[in-house]
């Protein structure tokens, strides 16, 4: 179980986030919804210790991973797909894939069939290189690494955003499969509400850095949750 | 030039290409003299490429951008740009950090720049009092002597819009100016940015709509580098493809 607490981040003097407090379960979706600009991906960047928090704690697994760095978070199978994917142009998709070994012991160092099976397309372009394949498939090409080092925290960053129909349905049911499995605590950063609301147990909205507006899959009242979207 | 406009800025169907990829797509908008303007827009709406457009950092591939009845902004280079009276601040603060507060105005004050007007300067009483307005103007005359780097992030803020009137802009563009502000020094920003609308036109990107609210100007939505909005803030937040937009959908 993650839990963050009462989180605070600044950027030198400006703050990002204002006492956030988040947790998401094994087998559950936890959503992180809001406009563009509002702290979602600075959360993000705090969880997986890509940039200091100045206040709160937060807990993964009952250990305080707070002082930690990303690669020793990664160790503790926290894994991130970043917005705009950040895959590596110049490695092949299997090279690429490969990248996601880093925090793994030797023996555990292979691709899981799961990768291929959720994204075949990666499987068909395993020589091709990282930059030439097309936006979609960089998409999968990122959850699939993330996948590779057996992620017990999974963090997707606007995994739709600028992705075609049909390829935001195999992650959609890329996501729902994973959350199904009930090995992964998932948390999704989404602007698009439609494709959220189809996977999340628990919803937060963030506005001005704060969480504004939180609530469970059973009270979720659509119309509460899109006014704390809208403008 | 051909054409002629009462409009301060004038854009007409200016579309700009990145690997085939449309930052802007036909664009046009148009900013009378004295006006203040809210732009927001999701991630990608073109809000940056706009201003890069504005301020000579990028030529667009086709389409008109005209300041101040008849001057060619796609024909100039950014310092021509700047010098015809086009100020823009960035997002992130970037003022002298181990400078007075006094010394970043007295340095942006527009003024012969050249080597030895430089070194031989000696402040003016014009321009002592220009310095002593713009202070009172962003509201931080008791800290004129300290050093900009020791302020709250909402005081270097405030310092680096003063130091863009400094320059006596016609124009001001602040990008995104409250991120990461308290509410208090958000509403601040708001009385700051109206008190300069008095006698300059400025446009303002935001994400943040209790500021856009607080400064209470006609707002224009862009999305996928086109006007798809455009009023009151009560206006397009009731717009449906706006409310769609920011659904995500």
């Amino acid at each position: 179980m993650l839990e963050a607490n009462a989180i605070d981040l600044h950027y030198g003097a400006a703050q990002a986030l204002r006492g956030i407090t988040l947790t998401a379960e094994r087998g559950k979706v936890t959503c992180v919804l809001g406009r563009n600009g509002v702290g979602k991906t600075s959360l993000l960047r705090a969880l997986i210790g890509e940039h200091p928090i100045s206040a709160g704690r937060i807990l993964w697994e009952g250990a305080d991973i707070t002082p930690l760095a990303p690669y020793e978070r990664a160790r503790r199978r926290i894994a991130y797909v970043p917005q705009g994917r950040d895959i590596f142009p110049l490695l092949t998709v299997e090279e690429n894939l490969e990248t996601g070994y880093a925090p793994l012991g030797r023996d555990e160092r292979s691709i899981p069939d799961d990768v291929f099976s959720l994204f075949p397309v990666l499987g068909d372009m395993l020589r091709r290189r990282g930059g030439d394949l097309s936006g979609g498939q960089q998409q999968q090409l990122a959850i699939g690494r993330a996948l590779v080092m057996r992620p017990r925290l999974l963090l997707l960053d606007e995994p739709t955003e600028g992705i075609q129909p049909s390829i935001i349905k195999d992650i959609g049911r890329a996501i729902a499969y994973l959350r199904g499995l009930g090995q992964m605590a998932i948390v999704l950063v989404e602007q698009y509400l439609d494709f959220a609301r189809e996977l999340g147990d628990h919803f937060v909205v963030m506005d001005r850095g704060s969480i504004t507006h939180a609530c469970d899959r059973a009270t979720l009242d659509e119309g509460a949750l899109r006014r704390a979207m809208a403008l | 030039m051909d054409k002629e406009t009462p409009a301060l800025l004038y854009l007409d169907g200016v579309t700009v290409s990145f690997d085939g990829f449309k930052a802007l797509n036909n664009l046009s908008l148009t900013i009378a003299p004295g006006e203040m303007r809210a732009i927001i827009g999701p991630n990608g709406a073109g809000k940056t490429t706009m201003m890069d457009v504005v301020t000579g950092k990028t030529r667009p591939d086709n389409g008109d951008a005209l300041f101040d009845g008849s001057y060619d902004l796609t024909s100039l280079d950014e310092t021509e740009i700047a010098e015809l009276g086009i100020g823009r601040k960035f997002q992130k603060p970037t003022v002298f950090e181990s400078h007075t507060v006094e010394d970043n105005l007295r340095l942006a004050l527009k003024a012969d720049r050249r080597a030895r007007a430089t070194l031989w300067w000696r402040e003016s009483a014009a321009e002592a009092a220009r310095v002593r307005e713009i202070l009172d103007i962003i509201r931080l005359p008791a800290v004129r002597d300290r050093l900009a780097g020791s302020l709250s992030h909402g005081q270097k803020q405030w310092l680096e819009i003063g130091m863009l009137l400094a320059q006596e802009p016609k124009l001001l563009l602040v990008d995104e100016p409250v991120a990461g502000m308290t509410d208090a020094e958000t509403r601040q920003t708001a009385q700051l940015l109206k008190a300069i609308n008095r006698d300059r036109t400025v446009v303002v990107v935001e994400h943040d709509m209790t500021f856009v609210r607080e400064l209470g100007v006609r707002v224009t939505v862009l999305h996928e580098g086109a006007v798809l909005a455009e009023g009151s803030i009560d206006q397009v937040s009731a717009h449906e493809r706006v409310i769609e937009v920011y659904l995500g959908r």
